[in-house]
């Protein structure tokens, strides 16, 4: 499971996406400014595989899922599923496309309605998108259901207020599932979660992946999991990509400053571990008025004149492997950033 | 260590009378901390750890809870003192850091008020000198231009800097122990390392002990000399952090440990399935007659279901309550 299957098309394939909400104020309300939430962001996903989208509050990772799943409409960009547009269709020619692509949200507590009993939070989906037969069929499915999130089948009588946590993230799975879909969104689908149970549904996630070939777009901000998870990793910062890697090459060897202090800020249980620790300075500049140059500039360890002017695009550092830095334009006995920089030793 | 502990909490249970039944949020807990010395409380949602951590400072609203045990402070039983006297103590001789810093701070209020607020009521300073004092304690947080922030209020303020305006006013009164719930939570990553470094590097500067409430054993590793786990209301575990982590023998402890994904597995391939606890934490509200992890454990025998394991020491200074640990003990 290392390297992604590199089939010719992509099943989902997001090109320079843009999400720019206006921001209204002053006396007649109107447009003083937007946030800048996506600001070109492109990246695709196979078949069967996971692609964890990481980076801290505010980088723009929750809006791109709700953008893939078109719940608002985008400022710019493609989405293309399976060759097709979504981002241009009409509401009315949406409903496919929703069978295809659902999501798991992080809180358990609020994306259940608490007015529904398990069976028809299940049951809602598969009418829906009509894929009962039969009211046989339906239980069929309730069955397989609940049996592949490892509940107990009698629980579809119950109301969601009488589950754990855990209990309640394994219905909002077995929700998506419902549909049938090629692609889960997990929003922070683990974050809310205690350490054990989000053992139990991290293990759950892997299983129905390699059970069901699902593909999985993973947004988190933890990178341990994303490390346990993940084929690929496309790391946010302000609203865009700056790094793009298969598993191993992200972590064995960052290629941008971001990911760099991004894995070394992260608490790792062993005590005593040495470790090179990076400590950015400062917080993430605001997303409304967003850094000139690479917008990494302004707590970038590394920082030189060009970084303040020039934007870095996405380039190749090695295959499959690409990062927005201008460091690696620099002759390699000048950027830090050549040999393997990983603080994971 | 032959002096008294700074802290020592003997037997507290707090219990919260709810409609179906009382609830026993903690259930006999006894634990001290030494002068200077962090101490972590690790546990899940609802084991008690952050109604342990309002019990040391009354925080908890009687009723509908209830505390009894003793919780000694330098001597004296918290538990014995008047309002008025404990008024006295909290944010002066104790103080406490919570997680939301969203929350916690007085929306209406400049960062200067607040901080002021403390040093005024505890140490009589006039309002020119608490400005100074607010001014003097931003600038030991490492807040940037302090002389402006400290007019600011705390929306125009971003997460990180508000934490640690929450640990300034914490710190102001120069109080021997901190106590601090989930101080890094809520924070991203980056921001969370800001915030450890700058609790490590107070530490040695200012000499509190902190009694560190956390759920995350990454912060343990990094911040904690000695580390409490409780499960269910009890503890089950005590140790220091090096022994913790080299050497649990609570099944719980070692179950944590397992469940927890290590960064950088990937670069040694071991990136297998994590390790599970099967099962859910028992309800606080019926009296456990066993060991209180029995229904989760993997080790259980009929032992556990009928008797209690009590907390004994299972190797220098490391204490468990497990039946099962000391066994293995003896046989090796």
């Amino acid at each position: 499971m290392s390297a992604s299957p590199n089939t010719p098309a992509p099943l989902l394939r997001v090109d320079d996406l843009k999400k720019h909400f206006p921001l209204r104020g002053g006396l007649l309300g109107g447009v003083t400014g937007h946030v800048y939430a996506v600001d070109g962001v492109s990246f695709d996903i196979a078949k069967g595989e996971t692609l964890s989208l990481v980076g801290e509050s505010g980088c723009g990772k929750s809006t791109v899922g709700k953008a893939v799943l078109r719940l608002f409409d985008i400022t710019a960009g493609q989405v293309v599923l399976d060759g097709q547009r979504i981002d241009t269709l009409r509401q009315s020619q949406l409903r496919p496309m929703r069978r295809r692509v659902q999501v798991v949200f992080q809180d358990p507590f609020s994306s259940l309605n608490p007015r529904m009993r398990v069976r028809d939070i299940l049951a809602e989906p598969i009418r829906n998108f009509g894929l009962a037969k039969d009211a046989a069929d339906l239980d069929r499915r309730l069955a397989g259901l609940m049996d592949t999130v490892r509940l107990p089948r009698d629980a579809v009588g119950r109301w969601p207020h009488e589950f754990s946590g855990g209990q309640r993230q394994r219905i909002g799975i077995a929700r998506a599932l419902a549909a049938e879909p090629d692609l889960i969104i997990c929003d922070e689908a683990v974050s809310a979660l205690d350490v054990s149970v989000k053992a139990q549904i991290v293990n759950l996630l892997q299983d129905l992946q390699k059970e069901l070939g699902l593909a999985l777009l993973f947004i988190s901000h933890d990178l341990a999991i994303v490390e346990h998870m993940t084929h690929r990793v496309a790391v946010m910062y302000l609203g865009k990509i700056v790094e793009v890697a298969p598993r191993r090459g992200l972590f064995a060897a960052p290629k941008h400053p971001y990911t760099q202090a991004l894995l070394s800020a992260v608490p790792v249980p062993k005590p005593g571990a040495a470790r090179t620790r990076i400590v950015l300075q400062g917080d993430v500049p605001s997303p409304i008025n967003p850094p000139s140059g690479c917008r990494f500039h302004t707590r970038c360890p590394y920082v030189f004149d060009r970084c303040r002017v020039d934007e870095p695009l996405l380039k190749p550092t090695s295959p499959g492997h690409t990062a927005a830095c201008h460091l690696h334009d620099l002759p390699a006995d000048r950027n830090p950033l050549a040999r393997d920089a990983t603080p994971l030793h | 260590m032959t002096e008294a502990p700074l802290l020592d909490v003997r037997n507290l249970q707090t219990h919260f009378r709810t409609p179906d039944g009382v609830n026993r949020a903690v259930d006999g807990l006894s634990f001290h901390v030494n002068a200077g010395e962090t101490v972590a409380i690790v546990g899940e949602s609802g084991c008690g750890k952050s109604v342990t951590a309002m019990s040391i400072l009354r925080l908890i609203p009687e009723p509908p809870g209830k505390i009894a045990g003793e919780i000694r402070f330098q001597g004296r039983d918290l538990l014995k003192l008047s309002e008025p006297e404990m008024r006295a103590i909290r944010g002066n001789e104790v103080s406490m850091i919570f997680q939301e810093p969203m929350t916690s701070l007085n929306p209406v209020l400049t960062v200067a008020r607040q901080i002021g607020e403390t040093v005024r009521l505890h140490q009589g300073l006039s309002r020119q000198d608490a400005e100074r004092k607010s001014v003097e304690m931003l600038r030991l947080v490492g807040i940037p231009a302090p002389e402006r922030r400290v007019k600011e209020y705390p929306h125009q303020l971003s997460g990180g800097m508000r934490q640690r305006v929450m640990i300034a006013m914490a710190l102001a009164c120069n109080p021997q122990l901190l106590i601090a719930d989930e101080p890094t939570t809520a924070l991203d990553v980056t921001i969370q390392a800001q915030i450890l470094d700058l609790m490590r590097d107070l530490k040695h500067r200012v000499g509190a002990a902190i009694v560190l409430i956390t759920h995350d054993l990454g912060v343990v590793a990094e911040v904690a000399e000695r580390v409490i786990v409780m499960y269910a209301g009890r503890k089950v575990e005590e140790a220091s952090v090096e022994d913790l982590f080299a050497n649990p023998k609570h099944p719980y402890t070692q179950g944590l440990l397992g469940a927890v994904p290590k960064l950088g597995s990937s670069l040694d391939g071991t990136t297998e399935r994590l390790a599970e606890i099967p099962g859910l934490v028992p309800s606080l509200k019926q009296r456990i007659e066993g060991c209180v992890f029995a229904g989760r454990c993997p080790k259980v025998t009929d032992l556990c279901r009928a008797v209690a394991p009590a907390l004994e020491p299972k190797a220098p200074r490391h204490t468990a309550a497990c039946h099962y640990a000391e066994k293995e003990r003896l046989a090796a």
